[in-house]
C-alpha cells in the first residue's frame, strides 16, 4: 500500500498538465476583470458593517441554582462578571471532552499503524487520554460550585468546537496516518497548554485560589502532553525523512 | 462498445442487494484522483437523487404505481448514497462547489454539441454560460476567503474567467419558461439529455441550499444565496424543456434509460479501477430497473416501451475538458438574453424581469463584491504568478 510520503498521482498543481494550464492562464488574463490587484478593503467594510449589526453567537447561561453554593464563593462573584469565568470553564470543559475522544481515535490510529522505535506506546496514549478525562471532571465539579450548570454549552465552547471540528475529521479519518494525527495533536496540546494558562491567572484574580491551583497542576500535565506529542512528531517525520532525530528534552512528568 | 439496452437484461431487481460497508465504502482521493472521476461521481449522484425525487412525485399521483415504485427507489436510494459517499471527507463544501460547477459547465457543453434539437442546444448553451460565471465567482470566494486556489479541484479542464454575469441573471420567473421538445416526434437522445441536465441542476440547487447557511462568512452567504437563487430558474429553464404530455410511466422509463445511459457513459471513460468496476455493476442495476419498467408497461399501459428507447445507447457522455466549444459560446453568446421562451441576441428583456433585476440588486451584488479586480491567477492572487512553474 501507498504512503502519503510516496511520489503519487496527485494531480492538484498546474505543472500536472502542460497542456492545459497554458490555456488557463491566457484565458484568465484575456477574460479577467482588469488586473487592478485586490481591493480588500471593500469586502472588508461589506463584513464589518455586517459585524457590526450581527448578534452574538449566544450568551452564558443564567444560573442553575444559587441555592448550595457556599457564602465565600458568592463574595468572591460579587463585583466581577462571573458570566466570563463561567465561559472560560465552560470551554476547557468541551475542550477537554472533545480532547477525550480524539486520544481515543487516536488509539484506532496507533491499532493500525506500524509504530517506529520513539514513537508512542498505547499505555503512553491511553495515559494522556485518561489525563484529559480527569480535567475533564474537574471543570465539571469547578462549574457545579459556582452553580453554573455544566452541561451547558457556553459561547465560549461552541466556538472552541466550530474551530475544533477539522481535528475530530483529521482524527477520525481511516486515510490519515498516525503522523498526520499526532501533529494535528501537537496544535490540540499547544493550544491547550496556553488556555490552561489563561485559567490559572484569572481564577488567581478572581480569588479562587484552591482552584486556581487545581489548574496549575492540569496546565502543568498539558505542558508534559505537548513536550511528548512534539517529541513523537518529530521522531516520526525526521524519520520519515531518513534522518536521526535530535534527541528532546524529557518530560518531567504526566501526573 | 455500443450497449444494447433491449437484449441485455442486467440484474433483476430482486438481486439488486448493498450492505452498509458498501455503501460508505472508500471515497476517491480528492489529491490523486482525476477531477473528471469527481465531475462523475457528482454528475451521478444528481441523477440518483433526481430518480428518487421523480419516484416519490409519481407514487403520490398514482396509486396503482405505488409499489413497483417503492421497490425500484429504495434500490435507487443506495445507489445514490453509495455514489454520493464516494466524496471524500477532506473535500470542504466550497471544494464540492468547485467541483459541482465544474460538472455543470462541462456536462452541459458536452451535451449541447450532441443534442440534435436546436432549441433545445441553444438552452444548453445559454444555461452553460451561467453556471461558467458561477465557477468564477466561487473561486473569487475561496482565494479571497480561505487562500485556497480553485485549480487544485479543476486540475486545469476548466476555465476560470467571466460568463454572463450573474448580477444580470436574475430573471422574472416568466422568462425562464422554455418550450419543451414534442414527446411524438423528439429523438430519444434529446429525452435522455433533457433528463440528464435537469437532474444536475437541481441537485446544484438542492446542494447550495443546504450548505449555504453552513458558511459563516457574510459574503459567501449572500454569495450562496444569489447563485442558488439563479440554480432555482435553471432548474425551472430545463424541466420546461420536458414535454409535460409524457405519461407518468413513459416518464419513469426514460429515467431509467438516463440512469442506464450516464452510467454506461462513466463506465467508458473511467481511469480509476476500483470506480470503474462500480459503474459497470450500476449499469447492471440499471438494466434490470429498465427492462421492470418496460414489463410495467406493458402490462399497465398496453404500450410498446421499444417504441420510446433507442435500440443502442447513443455515443457515451464525453468526460472531457470543452474549453474550445465554452470560448467559442462565451465569445458569440454572453450577451444573449431570454424573453419568454425565446433567445434575443439584441439583449432585448422584459420590463418584468428588468424590474426584478432592479429590487434584487438593490442592496448590492454579492457576486460582484466578492470579485471586484478579480483575475484568477494560479497559487492565488496572494502569492501572485504561479505560471512560472510550468515554463
Amino acid at each position: 500500500m501507498q504512503k502519503p510520503t510516496d511520489t503519487g498521482t496527485n494531480r492538484t498543481g498546474i505543472a500536472t498538465s502542460p497542456l492545459d494550464s497554458p490555456a488557463l492562464i491566457k484565458g484568465a488574463r484575456e477574460g479577467g476583470k482588469a488586473n487592478g490587484g485586490l481591493d480588500p478593503e471593500l469586502l472588508l467594510a461589506e463584513r464589518a458593517s455586517i459585524a457590526r449589526a450581527a448578534d452574538p453567537i449566544g450568551t452564558v447561561p443564567p444560573p442553575a441554582s444559587l441555592k448550595g453554593v457556599a457564602k465565600t464563593i458568592l463574595e468572591k462573584l460579587e463585583g466581577h462578571q462571573p458570566t466570563v469565568f463561567i465561559d472560560k470553564l465552560g470551554q476547557r470543559l468541551a475542550y477537554e471532552r472533545t480532547g477525550v475522544r480524539l486520544y481515543e481515535a487516536l488509539l484506532a490510529k496507533f491499532d493500525a499503524a506500524d509504530v517506529h522505535e520513539g514513537g508512542p506506546t498505547r499505555t503512553e496514549i491511553e495515559e494522556i487520554r485518561n489525563d484529559e478525562l480527569a480535567h475533564t471532571l474537574l471543570l465539571r465539579d469547578a462549574i457545579k460550585q459556582l452553580g453554573a450548570d455544566p452541561t451547558a454549552m457556553t459561547p465560549c465552547a461552541d466556538v472552541t468546537g466550530v474551530a475544533g471540528s477539522g481535528w475530530v475529521q483529521v482524527l477520525c479519518d481511516p486515510r490519515t496516518t498516525l503522523t498526520q494525527c499526532l501533529d494535528v495533536m501537537l496544535g490540540v496540546e499547544l493550544y491547550d497548554t496556553a488556555s490552561w494558562l489563561l485559567l490559572v491567572d484569572l481564577a488567581n484574580q478572581l480569588g479562587f485560589d484552591e482552584l486556581a491551583e487545581k489548574f496549575r497542576d492540569a496546565h502543568i500535565d498539558e505542558e508534559a502532553h505537548a513536550v511528548r506529542v512534539r517529541g513523537w512528531v518529530q521522531t516520526a517525520v525526521i524519520g520519515q525523512s531518513g534522518e536521526q532525530p535530535t534527541p528532546l528534552e524529557k518530560p518531567k512528568t504526566t501526573h | 462498445m455500443a450497449l444494447d439496452i433491449l437484449n441485455e437484461k442486467g440484474v433483476p431487481v430482486d438481486e439488486q442487494r448493498f450492505t452498509w460497508r458498501e455503501l460508505a465504502g472508500f471515497p476517491y482521493s480528492k489529491l490523486d484522483d482525476d477531477a473528471f472521476s469527481r465531475v462523475r461521481v457528482i454528475l451521478m449522484n444528481g441523477v440518483e437523487s433526481e430518480a428518487v425525487r421523480f419516484s416519490h412525485a409519481c407514487a403520490r399521483m398514482n396509486r396503482d404505481l405505488q409499489i413497483p415504485l417503492a421497490r425500484v427507489r429504495r434500490i435507487e436510494h443506495h445507489q445514490q448514497t453509495l455514489v454520493n459517499w464516494l466524496n471524500p471527507a477532506d473535500q470542504s463544501p466550497l471544494e464540492t462547489t468547485i467541483g459541482f460547477e465544474q460538472t455543470a459547465i462541462e456536462v452541459t457543453a458536452a451535451l449541447a454539441q450532441q443534442e440534435p434539437d436546436a432549441y433545445l442546444a441553444q438552452a444548453y448553451r445559454f444555461g452553460m454560460l451561467e453556471d461558467f460565471d458561477h465557477l468564477y465567482r466561487f473561486s473569487a470566494l475561496m482565494d479571497r476567503m480561505t487562500g485556497q486556489d480553485s485549480n487544485n479541484i479543476l486540475q486545469s479542464y476548466t476555465d476560470v474567467r467571466p460568463g454572463r454575469p450573474t448580477i444580470i441573471e436574475h430573471r422574472a420567473p416568466i422568462d425562464d419558461v422554455r418550450a419543451g421538445y414534442d414527446r411524438r416526434t423528439a429523438v430519444p437522445l434529446t429525452k435522455l439529455n433533457a433528463l440528464v441536465l435537469v437532474a444536475a441542476e437541481h441537485q446544484v440547487h438542492d446542494y447550495y441550499m443546504n450548505i449555504g447557511p453552513q458558511f459563516a462568512d457574510p459574503t459567501a452567504r449572500m454569495l450562496y444565496a444569489e447563485i442558488v437563487s439563479v440554480e432555482e430558474q435553471h432548474v425551472t429553464h430545463y424541466e420546461s424543456l420536458i414535454d409535460p404530455d409524457e405519461t407518468w410511466l413513459e416518464k419513469w422509463l426514460l429515467h431509467e434509460a438516463t440512469q442506464g445511459y450516464t452510467y454506461w457513459s462513466c463506465s467508458q471513460q473511467e481511469p480509476n479501477r476500483r470506480l470503474r468496476a462500480l459503474w459497470e455493476r450500476m449499469v447492471s442495476y440499471e438494466l434490470g430497473q429498465l427492462h421492470y419498467v418496460m414489463s410495467l408497461m406493458q402490462t399497465m399501459e398496453k404500450r410498446d416501451p421499444i417504441a420510446l428507447l433507442p435500440k443502442e445507447l447513443p455515443d457515451p457522455i464525453p468526460f472531457a475538458s470543452q474549453r474550445d466549444f465554452v470560448r467559442q459560446v462565451l465569445a458569440n453568446e454572453e450577451g444573449m438574453r431570454a424573453v419568454g421562451q425565446t433567445f434575443t441576441q439584441d439583449g432585448e428583456e422584459t420590463p418584468t424581469t428588468l424590474s426584478y433585476r432592479r429590487h434584487m440588486n438593490s442592496e448590492g451584488s454579492p457576486s460582484e463584491l466578492i470579485t471586484t479586480a478579480y483575475t484568477y491567477t494560479p497559487g492565488t492572487e496572494l502569492v501572485g504568478d504561479g505560471a512560472e512553474v510550468i515554463h
